[in-house]
């Protein structure tokens, strides 16, 4: 019997597809997140909206408050640790947390590495802004990806620019003829085993979700439409107006997003959405996308 | 042959994949009419609790069950699919399922993530160990009189079959090894015999 072997991290990243992973901050917010549906929820102290309002250093969430988040659900519970940062992983490890997530939302402990995470029995997630940012984590032991996006804004350009990015260049190596493969790797710093699988394969090697400014379930629809697997949705829910009914809107949305009657149907008298932030408004250093290397 | 994969959410995609290359013709099932001209039924490992309440609110499991009863659809379940199967799920009794399997299967039998596993099983009528990928898996941990176990891991079923119905606890979809789908394309042609 072997445990915690890449295809069972990878295979697990397989069961989310086509799902919605909610921000949760309490036990409460979890059972609305479990009862509208979501396949897993991310544990985590403050959501990124407030992370960004408030400032100071973003850190691990106490593990009193996951362990609660734990206690309170049956689906999968996951969280977050600093880019870098490998003992809140080994931390979260010992909790039992199924999923880790290595964030730049958090304030990054490590400004030249990520965490080894093949040396981890439980799965990471990373984020990435493209081709190269998302093979270099795969490298090191990521079974899934999520674009960075913008967290904490409800502004889904980034996102969009992200998935765009990464799902072109998965296009642009398929097509290309074998011996241009290593100059791509080079220009990308991608490993080159990767951009020859991904050459192969017309896709990541792991499962690839959408992150950081999912705010309607149209937004969440037009994520799914454009290929992503499944869905994050972080200060979007528990900061609109009506979280159970936007929370159940949008799970509904990623299950039927090619179908625009019953996204209008879900679309329909759900209160406030958060209130965004235009992507012009912040300044570059404010950007959280660009933390991670 | 025509058969649904449950793409409601969770690993449809490999299900389909697997019925490609056994030669059928692989259709996502997301509403009721989705199931008008299939043979038979595959629902994806997945989170179960997602897979019960969608398929409730759109009337696929009351869809499925008059098709089951009428004697006239083969359904497999994997994982979130086997709970959804079960008659009982122990520990969460109002869980929304289809139900008509008469098995009890506990959700998360194994523990989290970080004790998910894989293993070769000895596998009833196949004659070599298949490789079994147990994800946060779920155990039949009762089987009724109508039910032939197929599979155990330890103690526990892992695979069982209560006529054209299937149930198994880990994920052949993963794997890429072909006669559990093969044996589900048989059940589905009404190839085999009780």
């Amino acid at each position: 019997m072997q445990i915690g072997t890449l295809r069972v991290k990878t295979g697990f990243a397989e069961m989310f597809k086509g799902g919605v992973i909610m921000d949760v901050t309490n036990a409460q917010q979890a059972e609305i997140a479990e009862e509208a549906g979501a396949c897993a929820v991310m544990a985590l102290e403050r959501v990124p909206a407030d992370i960004r309002a408030q400032g100071g250093v973003a850190r691990m969430s106490d593990p009193k408050v996951i362990k609660e988040i734990m206690g309170a659900v049956s689906i999968p519970v996951m969280a977050k640790v600093r880019i870098g940062h490998f003992v809140e992983a080994q931390i979260l490890e010992a909790l039992g947390v199924d999923f880790i997530d290595e964030s730049e939302v958090l304030t990054p402990a490590d400004e030249s590495f990520h965490i080894d995470k093949h040396a981890f029995k439980v799965p990471f997630v990373c984020g990435a802004t493209n081709i190269g940012e998302a093979l270099r984590r795969i490298g090191e032991g990521a079974a899934m990806i999520r674009t960075k996006g913008e967290a904490g804004t409800g502004n889904v350009v980034e996102a969009v620019r992200h998935a765009r990015s990464v799902l072109g260049s998965i296009r642009r190596i398929q097509a290309m003829p074998v011996e241009e493969l290593m100059t791509f790797a080079k220009e990308n710093g991608a490993p080159y085993e990767l951009v020859r699988w991904v050459h192969e394969n017309g896709r990541l090697p792991v499962v690839n979700f959408a992150a950081g400014g999912v705010a309607t379930p149209a937004d969440a629809a037009l994520m799914m439409q454009l290929g992503m697997d499944g869905v994050f949705v972080g200060s979007g829910i528990f900061k609109s107006g009506d979280p159970k009914k936007r929370a159940r809107a949008i799970v509904r949305a990623v299950t039927h997003y090619n179908d625009p009657a019953i996204l209008a149907e879900v679309s329909e008298d759900l209160g406030e959405a958060m209130v965004g932030i235009n992507l012009d408004e912040l300044h570059e250093e404010e950007k959280l996308a660009k933390r991670g290397w | 042959m025509k058969i649904g994969v449950l793409a409601l959410q969770g690993a449809f995609r490999e299900h389909k994949q697997m019925l490609e290359r056994l030669g059928a013709e692989a259709v996502e099932v997301r509403k009721p009419e989705h199931l008008a001209g299939l043979q038979g039924l595959i629902v994806p490992g997945g989170e179960s609790t997602t897979i019960g309440k969608l398929a409730r609110e759109y009337g696929i499991d009351a869809a499925v069950a008059r098709r089951v009863e009428a004697g006239d659809l083969a359904v497999w379940g994997t994982c979130a699919g086997a709970i959804w199967l079960a008659r009982e799920i122990p520990h969460y009794p109002e869980q929304p399922r289809l139900g008509l399997m008469d098995i009890a299967v506990e959700r998360n039998a194994f523990g989290r993530q970080v004790a998910s596993f894989e293993e070769d099983l000895e596998v009833k009528g196949l004659d070599k160990p298949f490789h079994a990928v147990f994800i946060r898996a779920p155990a039949i941990t009762r089987v009724g009189p109508g039910v032939e176990v197929l599979a155990y891991h330890g103690k526990d079923v892992v695979l069982a079959r209560q006529g054209r119905l299937l149930a198994s606890s880990f994920h052949p979809e993963l794997t890429g090894d072909f006669r559990l789908h093969r044996l589900f394309l048989d059940l589905a042609n009404n190839l085999v015999t009780s």
